[in-house]
């Protein structure tokens, strides 16, 4: 329990802190499960999307979810099929991580349908020329991919398991991981190239956009599986420090990376101020909720997160580093999403007809409280999964005699 | 018999019928029987004379590519939008036709103001959907719920439609929208007339949408009933061209501004329109192929 002394400001005692997680949590499951339930019997038409902007905050999380399940998967599989034995301690709970975050997303993405219970015929009526059925078709074999992958991880790991067994296991383990890693590389991407391939959508249709969205995945993935170690790794010693010097490094480049694509994404269309995507790149940077960008992207996500990862090798610095990078992407998510969508693709059409009871003819968006409700459910169900399987599977992280052994 | 008990007599048939609707649907989308009507005797004793209304002439002429098969169809809108004068009653005739519910509209009219007094204007340009030759729409759906019909008409099948969105996000001209399972009743039912206006939402809500030749009822709940949960999009009325009948907004346009008809029959209005030297095609840039075009 070294990090609460470290990281909490000793008001609250261990247990005190436990309990208001609960709390938080027992509230955060309330709120959403209400949500779910209205969801369930009245559909969509809390929601705030609408038939000009038809894709709102459910989806944008589900890209979020989605690109910190592959980001959190690539390093994991890249520890080792490249054997990069500091990093391999990490491999179950990045895994751990990619699949609750995966089903989170999968989860809104789920409740975003007008109807769920034909999803499967994405399956039996497939459109081979459809991005959406081939993102689809990809995080279903991904999502089996991963689950197969911890199946054997701690089977590997069971007591008494003999070496011949443990050895073959690791062998398909390194099998699946070698397969995992294009696989997860073309699901990142082909959730950005869902949006790109579209023509008729100016802010969307880039050759970066999909590239954009790999990166953005290896990014935040990166964020919250440091902020993951720093927080819970049950070990505090000179293995673990390694471990999150390495992590906030490889974090570093990222943060870097995606900001000179970001730059290049942004830029080029609307560099001489003329044209529908400068005006785009306006309204974000500039429009009504220019603080998503600024504030919560730029600042605590990208300037704030290079300080402290400049600065200081400390760990703990470290983590928060990368909880601000993984938490405020959602603002990089929904700014590739919305501002896709809120403009008229012929001038004049938000005043031809409108719909006086479920203003679903306009062309402005905010999140309703509703779609708040089921973003938070949706959390309150992946921590709970979390908990769920670090309590049954005690081995996710490893004995504290196991992560010392790293880095000698 | 009254009229209630003709209702809910023929309310217990349908249901019984319910299953077997359901199986002729998707029939009815792929191949609409061609020679159903064959011999309707719509217009039989007009005979075809200079100056005639366009409406007449038009009507003559779906008859006649009605009794082609399908595939040799190929129908087509012309707006001019200098005889438009904006009153909205295509939007109106199309709404009553479809028993649109609040938040989805075929047809549109974009209504611009431009110029600054004393040289002002309005513009008005209905937009229903272009039923693009090569309609950006169908290629993105996952579950090829979407497709172009033989006839040039791009249909959804309100049957398969897992309600996605991404058809709606991959339209140009923004021409389809989605059925939230709103009723007119929800908020309708202020003032005075209140009442009176709650009846009729209801009432409405309860008349079913024909589209595609088949009965919908819409519905909210757990499994919504479709058209709940679906994208939908104008049809060019491909159920009342069944029974030889104008798309309702042909019929309804005050200023007979909008034309349709088989454009691969060289002598029809809308064939000799379509190559007029003012017939444009919205966003031709984009390669859709529009088979909606405008006069200007």
């Amino acid at each position: 329990m070294a990090v609460s002394s470290v990281s909490s400001i000793d008001i609250a005692s261990p247990a005190n802190r436990a309990r208001l997680l609960w709390a938080l949590w027992i509230l955060a499951a309330i709120i959403g499960g209400l949500g779910f339930i209205e969801r369930l019997f009245y559909g969509e038409q809390a929601a705030d999307f609408s038939s000009y902007i038809p894709w709102g905050l459910w989806v944008a999380a589900y890209i979020y979810f989605s690109g910190l399940s592959a980001g959190a998967f690539l390093i994991a599989a890249a520890a080792y099929v490249f054997r990069i034995r500091v990093l391999e301690p990490i491999f179950r709970p990045a895994l751990l991580l990619a699949a609750v975050t995966l089903l989170m997303g999968l989860l809104l993405i789920g409740v975003d349908l007008g109807h769920l219970e034909r999803a499967y015929l994405v399956i039996f009526r497939p459109q081979f020329h459809s991005m959406m059925a081939w993102m689809v078709w990809l995080y279903t074999a991904y999502l089996i991919l991963v689950v197969a992958m911890l199946w054997l991880s701690f089977r590997s790991d069971q007591p008494g398991r003999e070496s011949e067994a443990v050895s073959n296991d690791q062998a398909r383990l390194r099998l699946l991981a070698i397969i995992g890693v294009p696989l997860a590389i073309a699901f990142a991407g082909g959730v950005g190239a869902l949006f790109a391939t579209l023509a008729a959508r100016e802010f969307w249709n880039s050759s970066l956009f999909p590239i954009f969205f790999l990166v953005g995945a290896l990014t935040s993935g990166t964020g919250l599986v440091t902020a993951v170690v720093g927080w819970l790794w049950p070990s505090r010693d000179a293995g673990w420090k390694d471990l999150m010097t390495l992590l906030g490094r490889l974090l570093l480049v990222f943060i870097v990376i995606d900001l000179i694509l970001e730059w290049a994404e942004f830029s080029t269309p609307s560099w001489y101020q003329i044209g529908s995507f400068y005006e785009l790149t306006h309204y974000v940077l500039f429009g009504p909720y220019w603080y998503v960008f600024w504030l919560v992207h730029l600042l605590l996500g990208v300037i704030v997160p290079i300080v402290l990862l400049v600065k200081t090798r400390n760990p703990v610095v470290t983590g928060v580093a990368g909880a601000l990078v993984a938490i405020t992407f959602f603002a990089v998510r929904l700014n590739l999403v919305i501002p896709g969508l809120i403009t008229p693709e012929l001038r004049g059409l938000e005043r031809a007809y409108s719909d006086p009871i479920g203003n679903r003819l306009t062309f402005a968006y905010f999140p309703s409280w509703f779609e708040w409700q089921v973003l938070l459910g949706a959390i309150a169900f992946g921590v709970a999964l979390w908990y769920v399987a670090i309590r049954l599977l005690p081995q996710v992280f490893p004995s504290p005699a196991r992560s010392s052994e790293v880095g000698q | 018999m009254d009229r209630r008990s003709f209702l809910k007599i023929s309310g217990l048939i349908g249901g019984t019928l319910g299953a077997a609707d359901l199986l002729t649907i998707g029939d009815a989308l792929a191949n609409p029987a061609a020679d159903r009507n064959a011999s309707l005797p719509v217009l039989d004793r007009v005979k075809a004379e200079p100056g005639e209304d366009v409406l007449i002439r038009m009507q003559r002429e779906l008859v006649r590519a009605m009794n082609k098969p399908l595939e040799k169809r190929r129908w087509g809108m012309v707006i001019d939008t200098r005889k438009c004068v904006g009153c909205h009653s295509c939007n109106v005739g199309c709404i009553m036709e479809n028993k649109l519910p609040p938040g989805v509209v075929y047809r549109p009219v974009i209504d611009t103001e431009v110029g600054s007094y004393p040289n002002v204007g309005r513009r008005f340009l209905p937009r229903p959907c272009m039923q693009c030759d090569n309609p950006p729409c169908v290629p993105v759906c996952p579950v090829k719920a979407t497709w172009k019909r033989l006839d040039g008409v791009v249909v959804i099948d309100y049957n398969v439609c897992i309600g996605c969105r991404y058809c709606i996000t991959a339209c140009p001209y923004q021409a389809r929208t989605f059925d939230f399972g709103e009723n007119w009743d929800n908020n309708a039912a202020h003032g005075n007339d209140g009442g009176l206006a709650l009846q009729t939402c209801r009432k409405y809500e309860q008349e079913p949408s024909f589209e595609y030749g088949a009965i919908w009822h819409r519905g909210e709940g757990v499994i919504p009933k479709s058209p709940v949960g679906n994208a939908r999009k104008c049809t060019f009325c491909v159920h009342r061209l069944e029974h030889r009948q104008l798309p309702m907004c042909v019929t309804t346009c005050l200023g007979r501004a909008t034309l349709f008809g088989d454009l691969n029959d060289p002598t029809t209005l809308v064939s000799q329109q379509t190559v007029q030297n003012n017939a444009v095609s919205l966003k031709p840039e984009l390669g859709t192929e529009p088979k909606t075009r405008y006069l200007l």
